[in-house]
């Protein structure tokens, strides 16, 4: 009982200073904001979605850093105010509402999926500040008219659908087998590749799906196998794509060609795999394959540069999802040093962004597309030597 | 093809030994505690990160890894039971069994943090490509994961039947008082039993870690599977666990090959139900057995 009241006692004590604090806290923080350029940014650092969190946090913070040591913008410094969402859909919109309301930031870059995306689009509609998503979902965007304060800086699944789809075309392959994970990701991907086949004169002779923390996909492959499909798509991201491959390779496979969604796009799922990956198709962004580029591809330059200071600060490759914060972060300071923090004027400039060289394609945004990219942005990769290489188109 | 259904087999008996295993690591504490350790699928996860560690931190061979990776984490069981259960050993069996969940909060937690949130991956124990039967291969990792089901389960059931300790572990569940009246150290079985349960959790983890990758947050799934194949086959029976595993494995691959995948995991949930409602003691329990127990 007396430990209880000593307990009680203390946390008292402690409440009583943080009441107290609170309001120098945020004297301080608007003191600061009058003289500080402000951006807002809410990332899946934590939680299930962290792979894509946690280089867009390192990304953003080194630009940040980056831009202050050379003077920030027009002599303004810039403080980055950050939320991890936890990948946690609620926790994203009250951050959202945060940083509109209590931090009263101009821009807000993230957040780092689409359904957390999805939830936090009518609070920047409402609160009327422009945000830029890291998220691949063209809902995010779309419709557009609903979507006046919101932009994407992430291709959308069907420019990489289509992208792969050009290139089954080109090696005359009609009949396609379908495998997607049961979550956002695989279930958006799948909507997308149903919906585009018939386009390109693709049939789909099997459509499987599997859960995201599943052991072994040597069923799904199997019964893929008997539908004898000239290539198989599979659309996932995580260890489910490995082990996608892993099955393919130890079913004797490798006649049909594999093609994998750009989550793949990372140099550990190659290692992953354990050699298991060479000859496996997709469609990437440039920024995964910078080395490889063509020294008069346009978008090479900032690609090489951003590969070098990621991996000089944090002793690590840099990743496709790093580069959407960069192209987030990156248009967010050009707005700013061109408009000043000022949300309406932010938007405007956003709206009518061309040739934003970035690392993700060279953006052209417009009233009717709020993301600017197309499926010419992405480059065909096919795994070779445990490495990439631009898939040959004959 | 013919083959595929043979196919279906082989990936449903490799899923399925893995359920099994973490399994018989509730059965392990259950029997001695009536506890239903939440922890289980973290050990697992454990398990296979502690033998990347070692085997590539401390560049150990790969005997070596797999018995320093089951050393640690039945460690990890060790101070779970000193430091955390037995704090609370006045606390009704309910609560213990939310410790535990708090507990494998922690550890995927702390795994995290020591990790990161990427997958590992393991080589296989056996090196060499798919043995091939008539059309279906099977991978020789999958042979070394059910083999160490099936050694787990004949040395346990051994164990338990025959060995005084074991019998002295068993005599604890049914009744902690005349079990000490006896003279059997009821404090000490509860002790190996979170040893026996962490470092088979843990051997689990090694076995799985080459086929299905490992990464900080795979316990919960495998500990959720693996506890539905423990209530199928009747808590406390090995052979039971063994059997359910497998049914459970067989079930999944043979609806994700058939029906749709899509509907896999719900068929093993659906399993789980009917066995809930039409014998709540499991496949194997004895339904006079299951009344005596409180939980």
């Amino acid at each position: 009982m007396k430990a209880t009241a000593r307990w009680s006692q203390g946390m008292a004590v402690v409440m009583l200073a943080v009441a107290l604090m609170w309001p120098c806290a945020s004297v301080n923080q608007a003191r600061a904001a009058a003289e500080e350029y402000l951006i807002g940014a809410v990332f899946s650092v934590t939680g299930g979605a962290s792979f894509l969190g946690e280089p867009e946090k390192k990304t953003a913070e080194m630009i940040v850093e980056q831009v202050n040591k050379s003077g920030g913008i027009n002599g303004h410094p810039v403080k980055l105010v950050l939320y991890d969402t936890e990948t946690d859909a609620t926790k994203c919109n009250l951050a959202v509402k945060k940083l509109a309301k209590h931090d009263n930031v101009p821009i807000i870059v993230g957040p780092s999926t689409s359904g957390e995306s999805l939830a936090v689009v009518k609070v920047a509609e409402e609160e009327k500040v422009p945000l830029i998503s890291c998220a691949a979902s063209y809902k995010i965007v779309s419709p557009v008219e609903e979507r006046h304060w919101v932009y994407k800086v992430a291709g959308s699944d069907s420019h990489v659908v289509g992208k792969e789809f050009d290139y089954m075309k080109a090696k005359g392959i009609k009949k396609l087998a379908v495998m997607t994970v049961s979550d956002g990701f695989g279930a958006s991907g799948r909507e997308e590749l149903l919906r585009l086949a018939p386009e390109y004169g693709i049939q789909i002779v099997a459509d499987e799906t599997y859960g995201p923390k599943d052991t072994d996909l040597t069923a799904q492959l199997t019964k893929i196998r008997e539908q004898k499909p000239e290539a198989i798509i599979n659309w996932s991201v995580g260890p489910t794509q490995v082990l996608a491959v892993k099955a393919w390779r130890d079913l004797g496979m490798r006649n049909i060609p594999l093609y994998q969604s750009h989550g793949f796009g990372s140099r550990k799922n190659i290692e992953l795999a354990g050699g298991g990956a060479e000859g496996v198709l997709l469609a990437l962004a440039r920024v995964n394959i910078g080395p490889l580029l063509p020294d008069n591809q346009p978008q090479k330059a900032v690609i090489m540069d951003y590969t070098k200071r990621y991996a000089d600060l944090y002793k690590e490759p840099i990743s496709s999802f790093g580069g959407h914060a960069w192209d987030a972060v990156t248009l967010a300071i050009e707005a700013l040093k061109a408009v000043g923090p000022d949300r309406a004027k932010i938007r405007d400039y956003l709206e009518n962004k061309t040739g934003f060289v970035g690392q993700h394609g060279v953006f052209k945004f417009s009233a009717k597309d709020h993301n600017g990219l197309g499926k010419d942005d992405l480059e065909m990769v096919v795994v070779k030597n445990g490495d990439w290489a631009l898939a040959p188109w004959k | 093809m013919d083959s595929a259904w043979l196919q279906y087999v082989f990936a449903g008996l490799t899923t399925g030994s893995i359920y099994a295993l973490v399994a018989i690591g509730y059965n392990i504490i259950y029997n001695v505690t009536e506890i239903i350790n939440f922890a289980q699928g973290e050990f697992v996860m454990l398990g296979g990160l502690l033998a990347v560690f070692f085997m590539e931190g401390c560049r150990l061979p790969l005997p070596l890894a797999f018995a320093a990776a089951v050393l640690a984490v039945g460690a990890i069981g060790l101070a779970m039971e000193r430091f955390v259960i037995r704090q609370a050993r006045n606390a009704s069996v309910l609560s213990l069994i939310i410790i535990t969940i708090a507990f494998s909060i922690l550890l995927k937690g702390s795994a995290m943090f020591g990790w990161g949130k990427d997958p590992y991956r393991l080589e296989p124990f056996t090196a060499g490509g798919p043995l091939l039967f008539g059309g279906a291969a099977l991978q020789p990792q999958a042979l070394w994961v059910l083999g160490l089901t099936a050694v787990v389960v004949v040395l346990l059931s051994l164990f338990f039947r025959r060995s005084i300790y074991g019998k002295a572990m068993l005599a604890c569940a049914d009744n902690p008082n005349a079990a000490r009246m006896v003279g059997v150290p009821v404090r000490t079985m509860v002790l190996l039993s979170f040893l026996l349960s962490a470092a088979i959790g843990a051997a689990a983890g090694v076995a799985i870690t080459p086929i299905s990758l490992m990464e900080y947050d795979r316990g919960a799934l495998l500990g959720l599977k693996g506890f539905g194949a423990a209530v199928l086959g009747g808590l406390g029976q090995f052979s039971g666990a063994l059997v359910a595993g497998l049914l459970l494995g067989l079930a999944e691959a043979f609806c994700a090959g058939y029906l749709s995948s899509g509907y896999k995991d719900a068929i093993a949930l659906v399993l789980l139900l009917l066995a809930l409602f039409f014998k709540p003691e499991g496949l194997f329990g004895s339904s006079e057995a299951a009344k005596l127990k409180r939980f």
